[in-house]
């Protein structure tokens, strides 16, 4: 009886210990949020709302009045951004169509851990490309005198989301039940008929999915665009004008500003802004694909 | 008939267009830093500190720098991982809230670096006033990688068929008994794996320590972890943009970009050779 | 001339969630005997033989009313260890079920939860149940492969040699013929008829010739309602219901 007292108040000591780690774990994530909030808010004493989402003007330290407005922030990345992208989408979803329906299985078990490596890459050696061998490149074909610009940004973040958007994309196309493609090969339909036709769209949630993961990444990305994109403060309109993103900016500025300050509050707010952005769009990639993985059980 | 083959035949050539183009960038990227790499890396620049205002001499302080912080990060992120990861899979009710618990830590591993370096400012440099520090930044890489971490090792706990924990129950073993035993040992190796995956990340990030501890250039080593630290990443980021000789000290740049880039993926490989191998002997 | 029970259901109830699934069962297992729980699918057999060692106490939601009683005593009471009571009524599952390790190991694996260390005990533990469970001359040169290696059948048996090596009571088998081929399931069925002599068997089984052949007595259920509860061979010979008897005759299920 003693001996069974015992082993329940072990079991029970037990549970609390990964009950505590789990609620401290918890805890902490969300206080990331909160805390970040908190820091933020002040910044609004002085700033309204409207005017920080609207203006296109950031400047901070300005003598005679500073003006915090990030339309041009937000805008440069999402600019940066759209480009990844649709560098990234065709080609991504391309090599995850080879893998899953043309290659052979030996070439997919080699091709995926090299993808994989690509992932592995840290991000400002991927800045240090742009800046010695996009960014030249880029001089030369458009004749200006340096390639620090959108473009130099959208290319590298192309290549750094590509990984996810091939690995998610693969696996939803190889989930596709095998009857659907039978199907429509037994109605004559050639291969490639099948994969555009039957299987992309099949996959098409799954790949949604990888595309938006793809995109939350780029718009978070801190390092690569801010030692390739130039970071002029100006409000972008072509792809080969530098341009400053909500990234860049805080890293540009967190190193200098006082404490407590406005300015430093400000930063806070660029950050929860980017932060509910990433949120958003990694829940619709979370919702979207597991709302797929349940239909496939 | 003619047309749909030679369609076929285009549209596959596209897509192995697609593969080609991907893989020639990444031994673009790879060529391109090994070969300007290797010519700077010696066992001067691995073992020395940067001299003349690092136009000459090594990286050791930022070899070191990293791997102090390193550490810094797996000590908070993985036990409190794993231990949250089991909480969650295996004692915790699958309810709503768990529900919501899960989503969120999912979606926390998707926000950006940055933002953990801001927290980390806040958190850790002002409230809890450890400075710009070692300690500081390896928090901040902590808590960054802790989301990872948790579904890491959640996805592997998930692997572990039920039958092995009702079989384990049904012969009278305990809760912890039969998670100890029949759980843990076969989950451990997916366990790990994620976890080396998430530190390699955090070894390889910039935006999170910049304001954290990382420093430009220090004549000493650090001594304690409330002190300012060099780090590889950063260090790159500095001889790329920030010095004030750049193009001379590129070669230096490259060096250190080599150098953290075989750190980086030798963590990655490493990975994978500690799931190989577990998984061997538990088959035999 | 019935010996006394062994395991008693009274007005036994269980939901998931909503759903009942057993329905006011009042059953009683005579010692040293095999009760067959037959049924068609869905009928609560399974979760039926999962309540009586407190497997369902694991499935979110669930909820159990009545009373379950074994040797008298109610395993939902206050004094009753799950832990303990897990130890005095085995499980065998539908699917053979070993873990990762050797065979040794497997059938080692009750007793060293429950603190056993001694060698020798162990080897004569894992001689003795692997005897029992008609497995020890095929494998008795192989101790040390995984259990993975073992046929299908043979898995199962050294679920039943584990599942014998914490010396229970009681043994509970969910359908343990469901997954694997005619020869294996002769000897399975060979070794419940054997084991009566020493234990109380509980055997859930969709299968109407194996209740036939292995029990003594029969309970047929259906939406979790006992519908007929008597001697085998009454029941096969002169079932008095009706729906018994057209489930018998293979009119439905």
């Amino acid at each position: 009886m003693t001996k069974n007292r015992l082993r329940q108040l072990k079991e029970r000591a037990v549970k609390g210990f990964f009950f505590t780690h789990g609620i401290l774990s918890t805890l902490v994530l969300l206080g990331i949020f909160a805390l970040l909030l908190y820091t933020a808010v002040p910044a609004f004493r002085d700033i309204r709302v409207g005017e920080f989402l609207t203006t296109k003007l950031w400047d901070p330290t300005s003598p005679l009045k500073p003006v915090y407005g990030i339309l041009s922030q937000i805008m440069s990345t999402l600019l940066v951004t759209a480009g990844a992208l649709v560098i990234a989408i065709p080609i991504g979803v391309g090599v995850a169509a080879y893998l899953s329906d043309v290659a052979h299985w030996r070439v997919r078990e080699i091709v995926k851990p090299i993808v994989e490596i690509l992932a592995g890459i840290p991000s400002v050696v991927v800045g240090f490309l742009g800046i010695v061998l996009v960014g030249p490149f880029l001089a030369k074909i458009s004749g200006q005198s340096h390639g620090l610009n959108a473009l130099n940004g959208s290319l590298l973040l192309a290549i750094m989301s590509l990984p996810t958007i091939i690995s998610i994309s693969e696996d939803s196309l190889s989930a596709v039940p095998q009857v659907y493609s039978e199907a429509s090969l037994a109605l004559a339909g050639s291969r490639w008929q099948t994969l555009v036709r039957v299987k992309i769209p099949a996959a098409l949630s799954g790949i949604i999915a990888a595309v938006m993961l793809g995109m939350g990444r780029a718009i978070g990305e801190t390092m690569t665009v801010l030692m390739a994109t130039g970071n002029a403060r100006s409000f972008p309109t072509s792809f080969f004008q530098s341009v400053r993103t909500m990234t860049s900016n805080i890293a540009i500025e967190l190193g200098e500003v006082p404490y407590y300050t406005t300015h430093y509050y400000a930063l806070f707010a660029v950050g929860l802004v980017l932060f509910i952005m990433t949120f958003i769009v990694n829940l619709i990639a979370d919702v979207v694909l597991r709302k797929y993985q349940e239909r496939e059980l | 008939m003619k047309k749909k083959t030679f369609v076929q035949f285009l549209g596959f050539f596209a897509l192995r267009v697609c593969l080609y183009l991907v893989l020639a960038a990444l031994l673009v990227i790879l060529f391109d830093i090994g070969k300007k790499g290797a010519g700077t890396i010696s066992w001067e620049f691995l073992s020395k500190p940067p001299r003349r205002g690092m136009t000459e001499g090594g990286i050791f302080p930022a070899i070191f720098g990293t791997f102090l912080v390193t550490i810094v990060t797996a000590v908070l992120a993985i036990p409190l991982g794993m231990f949250t990861a089991i909480y969650l899979n295996e004692y915790a009710r699958q309810s709503r809230l768990t529900r919501l618990i899960r989503l969120s830590i999912r979606n926390l591993s998707g926000v950006p670096s940055i933002v953990y370096g801001l927290f980390g400012v806040i958190l850790f440099v002002n409230i809890l006033e450890f400075g710009t520090s070692i300690l500081s930044a390896g928090l901040t890489l902590g808590l960054m990688t802790l989301p990872w971490t948790i579904t890491a090792s959640e996805e592997a706990l998930k692997t572990i068929p039920n039958s092995y924990r009702e079989g384990s129950l049904a012969l009278g073993a305990t809760k912890w008994q039969s998670i100890r035993t029949n759980v843990l040992p076969y989950a451990l190796p997916g366990m790990l794996t994620g976890t080396v995956l998430g530190l390699a990340r955090a070894a390889g990030e910039t935006a999170p320590i910049m304001f954290t501890g990382a420093a430009f250039y220090l004549p000493m080593l650090p001594k304690s972890l409330s002190d300012q630290f060099m780090a590889l990443p950063y260090h790159l980021y500095i001889m790329a943009t920030q010095h004030h000789d750049i193009l001379k000290v590129r070669p230096l740049a490259y060096g250190t970009a080599l150098v953290l880039i075989v750190l980086v993926l030798g963590m990655n490989m490493a990975a994978v050779v500690i799931r190989f191998r577990l998984r061997r002997k538990r088959r035999m | 001339m019935d010996p006394r029970p062994k395991i008693e259901t009274r007005n036994l109830d269980f939901f998931y969630g909503s759903k009942q699934a057993l329905i006011k069962l009042n059953i009683a297992c005579p010692e040293k005997r095999v009760t067959a729980i037959i049924g068609p699918s869905g009928c609560g057999k399974s979760t039926f033989i999962r309540t009586l060692n407190r497997m369902n106490d694991v499935v979110a939601g669930s909820r159990v009313q009545g009373k379950i009683l074994i040797d008298g005593r109610d395993i939902h009471g206050s004094g009753m260890d799950v832990v303990d009571l897990r130890r005095r009524v085995g499980m065998v599952f539908q699917k053979p079920n070993p873990f990762p390790k050797s065979i040794y190991d497997n059938v080692a694996y009750g007793l060293r939860v429950n603190g056993v260390r001694s060698r020798d005990r162990l080897d004569e533990t894992v001689e003795r149940s692997l005897r029992a469970a008609a497995l020890w001359d095929e494998v008795k040169d192989r101790l040390r492969e995984n259990a993975f290696a073992l046929s299908g059948g043979q898995q199962q048996r050294l679920c039943i040699a584990r599942a014998l090596a914490v010396e229970p009571e009681v043994m509970l088998f969910d359908e343990p013929c469901s997954a694997i081929d005619p020869i294996a399931t002769a000897k399975i069925e060979n070794l419940i008829q054997r084991m009566k002599n020493d234990y109380t068997v509980v055997i859930v089984t969709h299968n109407m010739q194996q209740a036939a052949r292995v029990s003594d007595h029969t309970a047929f259920l259906m939406l979790g309602e006992l519908i007929e509860f008597g001697e085998t061979k009454t029941m096969f010979t002169a079932p008095s219901q009706k729906l018994t008897e057209d489930y018998i005759t293979g009119r439905f299920g």
